[in-house]
């Protein structure tokens, strides 16, 4: 067989391999994956499948558009952006486990309440945002393919190391997060031993709330190709979270590598046309999902999921 | 109670009037608006009853999937995929077998559809929640795919303009008839599903095989004790939802939703605001058909809508705060029984 032939078909993955942009988008990706996915498993750990993640994405996102360009900093936006997904996260976690309505319909009518009124808000705010400026680390930030996606990032970026940080430390390191995780496992046992079953079931889903608000936030501020508000840069992100989470086994570490391949799909869906590999764009499109579908399919049957998930708990009801 | 729910739905309306007023809108205008657009006018409540017919066919998929506990959120994926594969069929032919053929169809792909997630929950374990939800985007891309190829879904008459990326349009004699009621035109599938729903109804409260959905649904393990396989009751009733799903697509296909043809944005939101008249109906296939009709006429009137100078979108946001307002009653009266079952006992 003619070698070229070989080596025609293997450039685009070369290509791909040794493109920089092609990694530094890969990590913006899993990065505003990562912030909705750590809050998600969070929220999980204490036995809430929290499908209002994309909810909090949406208004996390639209929040911090409006605000950052109605104040002009970019700080603000991310507060305000905080704020808003906390704003979701007290709806769902007051209906699902105060008045104990189905998680599942409390989560997806606020999906579409937020789309909606995000979408409504739009058509008058129109927000224009600017990307925050980059933060290079010196000397690091010039290392060849992976310098410039690991240290040449925009600033809110970087704020995904201290909430990994801090949920790594508040889930398996605190009495918190010791009392969290006993009720997404057996919450008939955490309430006998005197733990508020729903009480630490709402909190786990305002810091849900708290870390996707923010990754909406850190979506609209510093991805390089956006400018305002779109649902489309949303695209179900949250969901892809939750796929995440199920990749990791409910574990911190699996939760961030399932992040990692995550964000490889979807910048792969950028980046095959523009480096000339042209497959059909509606394929390449359900790349993603497709990819998510696989593997959680691949993984979620090998792990064991926290044992009270997505059950609600009344009391005297076994 | 229904004090409660009048006040819940009263909040819900204030709170979009306001929501309306804040963003510079004129709220005494929405409602006579939607008013007209869904029944008022000439012709429209005609239109409303025909919306209707797949938002209940959508709804009760969802109502049997629930059932047994299960969570497909992916009628709008489902529904996509029948309208597709109806149209591959009705496309390519015409007459009257050739419909039928292709509802059955579309209804069948529906059901597959909706089976990967069935197949993928009891095989490898995947929440049917995520698989179901993820499935709508695939096939959202894999529908927009089919109509890229002429071989496969794409017009293939020649005065195609060149841009466009629609299906073929419907042969005249392979279209749903319409009944004429006092000058309104109603698609046949209204009653179709209506007999659907009543079928839905007698086959969960009076046959053998929706005692066992329910028994699977309140206590899987109890249910295998007495032979019940929570598999093979999983499966179909997930495809049961699909297939309903599926139908209604195939349905708004071939009564002319997009002038008879398939278009990319063809499911329009149907598949989600079905999947809410299920929700807010309880479960109730009868109280479903009440439902729909209220969506329907929201859908219908909102199209009135634009000539208000208000955004469309509001439509979406008084819906998902009704569906609020309907969800919470129950809720609280079942919270205020439970506080005041622990003050009794605390007192004794």
């Amino acid at each position: 067989m003619d070698p070229t032939i070989f080596a025609s078909a293997f450039t685009p993955l070369l290509n791909i391999a040794s493109s920089d942009t092609m990694y530094q988008s890969m990590i913006r990706f899993a990065v505003v994956l990562a912030f909705a996915a750590v809050g998600e498993l969070v929220a999980e750990r204490a036995g809430t499948l929290n499908i209002s993640a994309e909810a909090m994405l949406i208004s996390g996102a639209f929040t911090g558009a409006v605000v950052s360009d109605h104040t002009g900093h970019i700080t603000f936006g991310l507060i305000c952006g905080m704020l808003a997904g906390v704003i979701v996260a007290a709806i769902q976690a007051n209906l699902s486990h105060r008045l104990t309505i189905d998680q599942f319909v409390v989560g997806l009518t606020l999906n579409l309440f937020v789309l909606g009124l995000a979408l409504f808000l739009d058509a008058r705010f129109k927000p224009q945002t600017n990307v925050a400026t980059k933060w290079r680390v010196p000397g690091l930030a010039n290392i060849p393919i992976i310098g410039e996606a690991l240290y040449g990032q925009p600033w809110p970026m970087y704020l995904i190391l201290p909430t990994v940080g801090a949920s790594w430390y508040l889930l398996f390191r605190t009495r918190w997060g010791l009392e969290v995780r006993a009720v997404g496992e057996n919450p008939q046992s955490a309430d006998v031993t005197g733990i508020h079953v729903n009480r630490r079931r709402r909190q786990s889903i305002y810091f849900a709330g708290l870390c996707s608000g923010l990754g909406g936030a850190v979506l609209v501020l510093a991805q390089i190709p956006i400018n305002g508000f779109e649902a489309g840069h949303v695209g179900l992100k949250g969901i892809i979270a939750i796929g995440a989470v199920i990749f990791g086994g409910w574990t911190l570490r699996g939760t961030l590598f399932g992040c990692l391949i995550f964000g490889y799909f979807f910048a792969l869906q950028q980046a095959l046309p523009s480096i000339g590999y042209t497959i059909n764009s509606q394929l390449s499109g359900a790349l993603p999902y497709l990819a998510a579908l696989a593997v959680t399919s691949i993984f979620a049957a090998r792990t064991r999921q926290p044992r009270a998930l997505a059950q609600p708990f009344i009391r005297g009801l076994t | 109670m229904v004090c409660l729910y009048a006040l819940f739905i009263g909040i819900a309306l204030i709170a979009s009037a306001v929501l309306v007023w804040a963003t510079g809108g004129d709220w005494r205008a929405v409602l006579p608006a939607l008013i007209n657009g869904s029944i008022a006018k000439p012709g429209r409540w005609g239109q409303t009853l025909t919306e209707a017919a797949p938002l209940l066919l959508v709804a009760l998929g969802a109502i049997v999937a629930t059932r047994m506990n299960l969570v497909n959120i992916g009628q709008e994926g489902q529904l996509l995929i029948g309208a597709a594969s109806a149209a591959m069929i009705a496309t390519r032919g015409s007459g009257i077998f050739i419909l039928i053929f292709s509802i059955l169809i579309g209804a069948l792909g529906g059901a597959i559809w909706s089976s990967v997630a069935a197949v993928l929950k009891y095989w490898r374990k995947v929440p049917e929640v995520v698989s179901t939800l993820l499935m709508v985007f695939i096939a959202t891309q894999l529908t927009g795919f089919l109509l890229t190829k002429k071989s496969l879904l794409l017009d293939r008459s020649a005065d195609r303009p060149n841009k466009t990326q629609t299906s073929g349009q419907l042969a005249a004699n392979t279209r749903l008839p319409y009944i004429h009621i006092f000058g309104n035109d109603i698609s046949i599938a209204v009653p179709i599903s209506v007999c659907i729903a009543l079928i839905v109804v007698f086959l969960l409260n009076r046959t053998i095989w929706g005692f066992k959905l329910d028994m699977v649904g309140m206590n899987a393990r109890v249910a295998q004790r007495f032979g019940v396989s929570e598999r093979s009751a999983g499966i179909i009733a997930l495809a049961i939802g699909g297939a309903l799903a599926g139908l209604a697509g195939s349905f708004m296909f071939t009564s002319g939703t997009a002038n008879y043809r398939y278009t990319p944005g063809f499911a329009n939101n149907v598949g989600w605001e079905g999947l809410l008249v299920a929700l807010v109906s309880r479960n109730q296939p009868l109280v479903a058909v009440v439902i729909a009709l209220v969506f329907a006429g929201l859908r219908t009137g909102s199209s009135f809508l634009a000539s208000t100078g208000i955004q469309r979108e509001i439509v979406d946001v008084v819906r998902a705060l009704l569906v609020l307002a309907l969800l919470l009653p129950p809720a609280y009266v079942f919270l205020r029984g439970n506080l005041h079952r622990d003050k009794n006992k605390g007192g004794k």
